[in-house]
């Protein structure tokens, strides 16, 4: 397995095309056995090729296989080649692991889908993109990925192309990522001008082993984290992610949480190198992901629509995990994203049977007492409501607290730290409000919804019911994956990742948390939790929704401004889709109006001196005929 | 032996002849002749030529012309048979659909 790499993607890819293009006449049967059996066979794939890697190089060595070499002109060039190290087999398992059992899933969700085949060969083809993106040994390779994971959620987000938001909130990702692809772009040219590559290995080595000027570094790592605010929806460009669940909600689940926004987590935590050489980088994505973290919390506090909800969770989480990569505490942010793949994961796939139980309605104003109506899907939720929350030893609590801790400690901008520190402590009681808000009033109380929907309410099938237990055990016991090391116990993940994190020269390795503060930080964060879900209790358990009316009453400018996300995409359309509209009819009107005008004269000048011309087509083959001889004689005529 | 003068001003006799039969017919069969006596005019200096230097070449290059010109005939009749289907005349002052 480990010499044919490519394998791994090939296979989903060969399920896009076989399903793209005979899916359409098979039956769904055909089609979902040839999705799964595509996104199965790359997990087995990449299963046997990760026990193969760590026979093999078992202190975590780099593998590299190359399928052929792309370009080379000068010193200037790149391999298409895919690489397993301990983090891209963190990423590898994930991925493909999940993504199979989000498959399952929509088999059950998708069955009426009229497109059904366009969906799974949607499916498939992300699939092999975001594993192309993980494996790529390369940032151009890894680039390739990552274009190709922004068309399937583009694709994927306009499903539901006869509505008239779907279309729209998948161009609005697009463009959104497209900002933040020219950061990527820029970045790799800065690369191949300065290192002459854009190999991880090969760059890493070249930016240690010194020489290279800081703001180069900073640049490069400025750059790159641009294209990772587009992606993983970070301030200034997430406001596309709440909208893209306009898309079916395994989509969400698969691309808009689990795996396609964390890639730009992955992608810092692939650069470690470079951003430790470069600490003002570090800050700037510390910085960013505490401040999104929390602003995107506050936004989720009052939110009707359930899948709203978790996106704006989503965004807050994401940067969570940018606070551990931020601080340096690279294997923290990574266990975040495994943890929060789960439990996320399994929160947006408990959220679509919500949805499926109740006929497609996703406002929670219209759901309530759910509980016994959907047991199994209201168990999971509670579970992976549980470990978002950061409640005591479920995976959440490890993950969040071990990025806190991080920041808390971190030897690169101390104080900085410690109000990054802050931020994500005061997310983290947002975090465990809005989803315990969202938990009771889904569940508890009373139904609120229709007759003819209260009649309808019944339990998903157990292809979505399945794959819902597994990633709820998954988000309970995904935390003894990084016991913190004052448990005295054995940190998987962290020794794990520990070989993706080279030592190197004028930079700081890992973060050295100290058990004081470690301890200070556990219990802060849990006390905080709890009371997150005990204000929520208290507030939403039995009043219900009584409890909003009332905030509505008391604060109703504070309350529409936080409905209203802010006002953040008011803002982004005055600035910004404003004036470029403006712009572009300007553009549109005037400077296209001036080129038109000199094309269409053009025009006319040849079309008036066709009208002179025309009359010596005269249509008679003897006056053709003379011309021609007339012409001959004149050349001879002249050549003599 | 006859000089290649003599020759020559055969040729352009032949020649001018076909051209002004390709000028002032009408009919598309005899344009036609005209044409080939024209091709064979050409042919005959070819063979002067070759003939007075004592080379292949011009002998050569009269095979050519020969055999382009019987594939001329031969898609030049067929594009008066199927204009004859249409027009009921080989006239080609009557074809002048390309006329503005």
């Amino acid at each position: 397995m480990l010499n044919a790499l490519w394998l791994i993607p090939a296979a989903p890819f060969a399920g896009f095309v076989v399903n793209g293009l005979f899916g359409k006449r098979a039956g769904k049967s055909f089609v979902s056995a040839v999705a799964i059996l595509g996104s199965l066979l790359a997990a087995i794939f990449g299963t046997v090729a990760v026990f193969q890697y760590h026979a093999l190089y078992p202190h975590g060595e780099r593998y590299v296989d190359l399928v052929y070499n792309w370009f080379s002109s000068g010193n200037v060039g790149a391999d298409v080649a895919f690489q397993l190290d301990p983090l891209s087999v963190v990423m590898l398992l994930v991925v493909t692991w999940v993504g199979f059992l989000i498959h399952v899933y929509s088999v059950g969700y998708m069955h009426d889908d009229t497109g059904y085949f366009r969906y799974f060969a949607y499916l498939n083809l992300f699939l092999s993109e975001m594993l192309i993106l993980v494996l790529g040994s390369s940032y151009l390779v890894m680039f390739v990925g990552w274009e190709g994971v922004g068309l399937c959620s583009y694709l994927l987000i306009g499903f539901y192309y006869k509505t008239d938001y779907a279309p729209a909130a998948g161009t609005k990702a697009f463009v959104l990522n497209r900002i933040g692809d020219f950061g990527f772009l820029i970045a790799m040219f800065l690369m191949f001008a300065y290192f002459g590559s854009v190999d991880f290995a090969r760059v890493s080595q070249l930016a240690a082993g010194g020489g290279v000027e800081p703001w180069l570094l900073t640049a490069i790592c400025l750059l790159l984290f641009l294209g990772a605010t587009g992606k993983s929806a970070q301030i200034p460009l997430y406001v596309w992610l709440p909208d893209a669940m306009a898309g079916p909600t395994p989509v969400s689940a698969l691309i808009h949480a689990a795996t396609m926004v964390t890639a730009g987590v992955y992608m810092v935590a692939r650069s470690n190198v470079l951003y430790r050489l470069a600490p003002d980088a570090m800050m700037v994505v510390a910085v960013i992901g505490g401040a999104t973290a929390l602003f995107a919390a506050t936004i989720a506090l009052r939110q009707w629509d359930i899948k709203k909800v978790l996106a704006y969770s989503t965004i807050s989480q994401l940067g969570f995990m940018f606070i551990g990569v931020g601080v340096g505490a690279f294997s923290a942010g990574v266990f975040h994203l495994v943890t929060h793949a789960f439990f996320k994961a399994c929160l947006f796939l408990g959220s679509g049977s919500v949805i499926h139980a109740m006929s497609g309605e996703q406002d929670m104003r219209s759901m309530g007492g759910l509980k016994t109506k959907i047991p199994h899907t209201y168990r999971t939720f509670a579970i992976a409501t549980y470990a978002i929350a950061g409640l005591p030893l479920a995976s959440g609590f490890f993950s969040k607290d071990e990025i806190l801790a991080s920041a808390w400690a971190t030897p690169y901008f101390p104080t900085v730290g410690k109000i990054v520190w802050a931020l994500g402590t005061i997310a983290a009681f947002c975090t465990a409000f809005y989803m315990y808000r969202l938990l009771y009033l889904t569940f508890d109380g009373k139904f609120r919804g229709t007759h003819e929907q209260e009649h309808h309410l019944h339990e998903s099938p157990s292809s979505m019911v399945v794959p819902l237990w597994i990633l709820a055990i998954l988000a309970i016991f995904g935390g003894l994956l990084g016991l913190p090391e004052i448990f005295h116990a054995p940190n998987f993940i962290g020794s794990w990742l520990a070989g993706a994190v080279p030592e190197i020269p004028g930079a700081h390795h890992l973060i050295e948390i100290p058990a004081g503060s470690e301890w200070t930080v556990m219990i802060v964060s849990t006390l905080i939790a709890l009371a997150g879900w005990w204000v929520a209790r208290s507030m939403y358990k039995d009043k219900q929704l009584d409890t909003d009316r009332a905030i509505e009453q008391r604060v109703p400018g504070l309350a529409r401004a936080v409905e209203n996300k802010w006002y953040v995409d008011e803002f982004y359309g005055a600035t910004v889709v404003g004036p470029l509209k403006q712009l572009s009819i300007f553009f549109w009107r005037i400077v296209d109006g001036i080129i038109d005008g000199i094309a269409a004269m053009l025009g006319y000048i040849v079309a008036g001196i066709g009208d002179l011309l025309r009359f010596f087509q005269t249509g008679n083959v003897r006056n053709y005929a003379l011309m021609l001889f007339a012409g001959v004689v004149v050349f001879i005529w002249i050549f003599t | 032996m006859i000089p290649t003068t003599w020759f020559l001003i055969l040729g352009a006799i032949l020649f001018s002849i076909g051209v002004c039969g390709v000028l002032t017919r009408r009919n598309g069969i005899t344009i036609f002749m005209s044409i080939e006596l024209m091709v064979n005019a050409v042919n005959l200096t070819f063979l002067a030529y070759a003939r007075q230097f004592n080379q292949l070449h011009g002998l050569i290059f009269v095979f050519f012309i020969m055999a382009i010109a019987a594939a001329e005939a031969a898609v030049g009749l067929a594009i008066f048979i199927s204009l004859f289907h249409h027009r009921e005349t080989i006239d080609v002052d009557e074809a002048n659909l390309m006329h503005w």
